[in-house]
C-alpha cells in the first residue's frame, strides 16, 4: 500500500478529509450531516494516513492519545448536558443564545456542544481502534 | 409491502438462527450480525411503511402542515445500528484474538476456562 | 424570534427544575463525567483510583438523596431535553429502581476501593477504572429509565464495559471465557431489541408508564403474550436464569476477581429488575398466565445452581453457581407475584448485590493470603489470619439464609408467600436450596478456612497485607449484618417497591401528572 503515489496524495488527501468532517460537523446543524457522520469520515482520513504513513506519524500528528480525545469529547457531551441545570430546565434541553462574531451573526447552542462531543468521541475511540489494527498488521 | 418485508424479516431470522446454530465462532458471528439486521428491519416495518414526505416543517409554520412520516423507526434503528457495529467490532477483534491464542475456532475445543475431567472436590478433610 | 409569543406548554415541561429534580438524573451523569476525566487522564495512573472513589461517592450521595426523596413523595420524574413524555425520554425513579441503583453504587464503591491493589498500573492505563464508570453509568441508566428503549440502551452501555473488563489482562482463559460471554449477551439483547421492535409497533410508544396505562386497551388486539414470553427469554438470559444460564459459569471465575466481584453483585439482578419492571408492572395478566412457566424456571435454576457448585473445586466457580442459585429464588417471587412474594424478591436483591461481591472479594483475600482458588490446596487460614475466618463465615451464613446476616428474611418472606399462594413444591426447593448452599459453602469454609494446611500447598504472598481487603469486606458486612438484625426499614422499601410494581398508578401518574389529575 505504500506506493510513492499514494505517500504523496495521503497528506492532501486527509487534511481535505478533515476539513470536510469539521463542514459536515457544522452543517448538521440544521440539515443531513452531524456528529457521528463526521467524526467517521475524520476516522477514516486518519487511518488512510496511517494505512500511507505509518502509524506513529499519525499518533505524533495526533499529539493527544486518540482514548483521551474521546474522553475530551464525552465531557464536552456530558457538560453540554449539565448546562441545563443553570437554566432549571431538565438534562439536555437544547439552549441557544446568539453571537456576534467579527460582525457575523451566529446561533450558538447546547446542542452544538453536544454534537461536537460526539463527533471527538467517535473519532477518538474509531481512531484507536483503527490504528492499533493498522499496528498489528505492519508490526 | 408489509408483508413483503415480514417475509423477508422472516427469512433473515431462519438465516441467523441456523448459522448461530453452529459451533464455529465465525459462523456464530455472521449469524450475530444477520440477527441484527432482521431486528433492525423489523423495528423499520413495525413502525409503519409509509410514503409520506419527510417531517420536516416547513420554515413560516410550527407544525407540519400535511401528513409526514414516521420518524422515531429510523431514529431506533440508527441507534441500534451503531451500537451493534460497535458490538460486532469488538466481538470479531475477540474472536480473532482467541482463535489466535487458543488455536481454534471450534466452540468444543474452548475448554481452557472449563477445562475438561476436572477433579471433584475432597470430599474429607 | 417569533417562538418567543408562542404557548409552548402543550408541547414542553414548563415548570422550572430543582436541585432535587437533577438527584435522578446525576446517578447516571456523575459516572459519565468521571468516567470522561478518567479517560483523559489516562496515564497518570496514581490518579484513577481517588477519582474514581470519589465519583462513586457523589454519585452514591445523589442517590441516597434520590432514595430518600423516592421514600417521602413518591416516584420522581424528569423528562430529557423538555419535550413532554411520552414523545421526550423520560427519566423515573421509583422505589425499585433508587433502591437498586443506590445498593449497586455502594458495592461499585467498595470494589474501586479494593481496586487499588488488585489492579496495577498495567490494568489501569488499560481502562479498568473507565470501564467501571462506564459500567456504573450503564446500570444506574438502567435502573431509573422510563423509557423501554433508552433501557435498551443502557444495557448495551453496561454489557460493552463489561466486554472491556472482562478481557482486562487477555489471558487464554479470559479470551476463552470472554468470548462465550459476549456472544450469549449480545444474542440476549438483540432479543430483547426484537421484543421491543414488536412492542413498538404494537403500542406506538416506548414509554414504559405510557405502556402500563394503555395495555388493557389492546390486550384483545395486540400480540401481549408473545411479547411477554420474548421478554421473559431476553431478560431471563441476562439474568442467568435455567436454561440460559450456561454463559455465567463459563466466563465469571475468568477475570480479575474485583470484577467478577462487581459482576456477581450487580449484572444478573439488572436482568431481574427488567425482569420485574417490565411483566409486573407492563403485562401483569400475562405475568399470571405465565407463572407456571416461571415458577418451574425459579425452581430449576436455584436447585440446579447450587448442585453445580457442589461439583467445583475452584472457588470462584463455586461462587458463579451460588449467583445463579440466588437468581432462582428472586425469580420465585416473581412466579408467585403477589406482593409478599415480590417484596422478599427485591430485598433478597439488596441481600444478593452486597453478599455475592462480599463472597467474591472474600475469595480474592482467601487467594492473597492462602495462594490458591482451588479447594485442594487452600487451608489453614483460621489459624493464620481469624479475621478472615470471622468475615467468611457471615457471608456464608448470609448467602445460606442463616442468621444472623442478610439472607435470612427474604427467603422467610418468599416461603411464607409461597405457601400462601399454595404452591408448597417452590417453597420446598426454596429450603432445599438452602440446605445445598449451606453444604456448598459450609465445604469451602471447612476446607479453606477451617482444616490444617494440606502438605505441599502454595504459600500465600509472602508480605500479604490485607489490610484494604478487611476493610472492603467490612464494609459491605455492616450492611449484611444490619440487613439480618434490624430488617424493618429494608423490608419497608422493598414493600413500597413491590406496591408500586403491582399498582403503578402513582408512577403513571408521575410520569403524566396533568392526565392523572383529569
Amino acid at each position: 500500500m505504500r506506493t510513492l503515489i499514494f505517500r504523496t496524495v495521503a497528506p492532501y488527501l486527509t487534511s481535505l478529509m478533515i476539513l470536510f468532517s469539521v463542514f459536515v460537523l457544522l452543517r448538521g446543524h440544521n440539515e443531513p450531516g452531524g456528529g457521528f457522520i463526521g467524526g467517521l469520515i475524520a476516522a477514516s482520513a486518519f487511518a488512510i494516513y496511517g494505512i500511507a504513513c505509518g502509524v506513529s506519524p499519525v499518533r505524533r500528528a495526533l499529539y493527544f492519545h486518540p482514548m483521551a480525545i474521546s474522553g475530551f469529547g464525552l465531557l464536552v457531551s456530558a457538560l453540554a448536558g449539565w448546562l441545563s441545570y443553570f437554566f432549571q430546565v431538565p438534562f439536555m434541553t437544547g439552549l441557544w443564545t446568539k453571537v456576534n462574531f467579527l460582525g457575523v451573526p451566529l446561533d450558538l447552542s447546547t446542542v452544538l456542544f453536544f454534537d461536537i462531543g460526539v463527533y471527538l468521541v467517535v473519532l477518538g475511540s474509531i481512531t484507536s481502534i483503527a490504528l492499533a489494527l493498522e499496528e498489528r498488521e505492519h508490526g | 409491502m408489509e408483508a413483503a418485508l415480514a417475509f423477508v424479516v422472516s427469512v433473515f431470522f431462519a438465516v441467523a438462527i441456523y448459522l448461530m446454530l453452529s459451533k464455529h465462532i465465525i459462523r456464530i458471528l455472521l449469524g450475530v450480525s444477520i440477527f441484527g439486521n432482521a431486528v433492525n428491519l423489523s423495528i423499520f416495518t413495525a413502525g409503519r411503511l409509509m410514503r409520506e414526505v419527510p417531517p420536516i416543517i416547513p420554515e413560516a409554520l410550527q407544525t407540519p402542515d400535511s401528513a409526514i412520516a414516521n420518524p422515531l423507526p429510523q431514529a431506533l434503528v440508527l441507534t441500534a445500528i451503531v451500537i451493534s457495529f460497535s458490538l460486532f467490532a469488538f466481538l470479531l477483534v475477540l474472536a480473532f484474538r482467541a482463535y489466535q491464542e487458543l488455536g481454534t475456532d471450534d466452540t468444543d475445543g474452548m475448554r481452557v476456562a472449563e477445562p475438561e475431567g476436572e477433579p471433584l472436590p475432597p470430599l474429607g478433610y | 424570534m417569533a417562538a418567543e409569543s408562542i404557548d409552548i406548554s402543550d408541547a414542553m415541561v414548563i415548570q422550572p427544575t430543582t436541585l432535587g429534580d437533577w438527584m435522578i438524573v446525576a446517578p447516571v451523569g456523575v459516572p459519565i463525567l468521571f468516567a470522561a476525566i478518567l479517560l483523559m487522564v489516562r496515564h497518570e495512573t496514581r490518579l484513577h483510583a481517588g477519582i474514581a472513589i470519589t465519583g462513586l461517592l457523589l454519585t452514591l450521595a445523589a442517590n441516597a438523596a434520590l432514595l430518600l426523596q423516592v421514600l417521602a413523595d413518591g416516584p420522581q420524574v424528569m423528562t430529557m431535553g423538555r419535550w413532554l413524555p411520552p414523545f421526550g425520554i423520560s427519566f423515573v425513579a421509583d422505589a425499585l429502581g433508587a433502591s437498586l441503583a443506590f445498593v449497586a453504587t455502594l458495592v461499585a464503591a467498595v470494589c474501586a476501593l479494593y481496586a487499588m491493589k488488585d489492579i496495577g498500573a498495567t490494568g489501569r492505563r488499560y481502562g479498568f477504572y473507565p470501564f467501571v464508570m462506564a459500567l456504573m453509568a450503564g446500570v444506574g441508566g438502567s435502573f431509573l429509565t422510563g423509557d423501554i428503549f433508552n433501557l435498551y440502551v443502557w444495557f448495551e452501555v453496561f454489557l460493552i464495559s463489561s466486554f472491556g473488563l472482562l478481557i482486562l489482562g487477555s489471558t487464554e482463559r479470559q479470551l476463552d471465557g470472554a468470548t462465550k460471554y459476549a456472544i450469549l449477551n449480545l444474542v440476549g439483547t438483540t432479543l430483547f431489541l426484537t421484543a421491543t421492535a414488536y412492542l413498538y409497533g404494537t403500542f406506538g410508544t416506548l414509554n414504559m408508564a405510557d405502556i402500563a396505562r394503555r395495555v388493557d386497551a389492546v390486550r384483545d388486539t395486540g400480540p401481549l403474550m408473545t411479547l411477554a414470553v420474548l421478554y421473559l427469554l431476553a431478560f431471563g438470559m441476562k439474568a442467568a436464569a435455567f436454561p440460559v444460564n450456561f454463559w455465567l459459569p463459563a466466563s465469571y471465575h475468568t477475570p480479575r476477581i474485583v470484577t467478577a466481584a462487581l459482576f456477581g453483585g450487580v449484572l444478573t439482578k439488572v436482568g431481574v429488575y427488567a425482569l420485574l419492571r417490565v411483566l409486573v408492572m407492563m403485562f401483569p395478566v400475562e405475568r399470571v398466565e405465565l407463572s407456571g412457566v416461571i415458577a418451574w424456571v425459579a425452581a430449576g435454576t436455584m436447585v440446579l445452581g447450587i448442585m453445580g457448585a457442589l461439583a467445583q473445586s475452584d472457588v470462584r466457580r463455586v461462587l458463579g453457581f451460588v449467583v445463579i442459585s440466588g437468581v432462582g429464588v428472586m425469580l420465585a417471587g416473581l412466579a408467585l407475584g403477589t406482593e409478599e412474594g415480590l417484596t422478599g424478591t427485591v430485598l433478597y436483591a439488596f441481600h444478593s448485590i452486597l453478599a455475592m461481591t462480599a463472597l467474591y472479594l472474600l475469595a480474592g483475600v482467601m487467594k492473597e493470603l492462602g495462594g490458591s482458588y482451588s479447594l485442594h490446596e487452600l487451608g489453614g487460614l483460621y489459624r493464620a489470619y481469624p479475621a478472615m475466618g470471622a468475615f467468611a463465615l457471615i457471608l456464608m451464613l448470609a448467602v445460606a439464609g442463616l442468621p444472623p446476616a442478610s439472607g435470612l428474611w427474604p427467603k422467610i418472606l418468599l416461603v411464607q408467600a409461597s405457601l400462601e399462594s399454595g404452591l408448597p413444591w417452590l417453597a420446598l426447593a426454596i429450603l432445599a436450596t438452602g440446605l445445598l448452599t449451606t453444604i456448598a459453602l459450609g465445604r469451602v469454609y471447612i476446607l479453606a478456612i477451617w482444616r490444617n494446611r494440606p502438605e505441599g500447598a502454595p504459600s500465600g504472598e509472602p508480605n500479604a497485607r490485607p489490610g484494604l481487603g478487611y476493610v472492603s469486606l467490612a464494609l459491605l458486612c455492616i450492611p449484611i449484618i444490619l440487613l439480618g438484625v434490624y430488617p424493618e426499614p429494608f423490608i419497608r422499601i422493598a414493600e413500597t417497591a413491590a406496591a408500586g410494581l403491582l399498582d403503578p398508578s402513582a408512577y403513571i401518574g408521575a410520569v403524566f401528572p396533568v392526565e392523572a389529575a383529569q
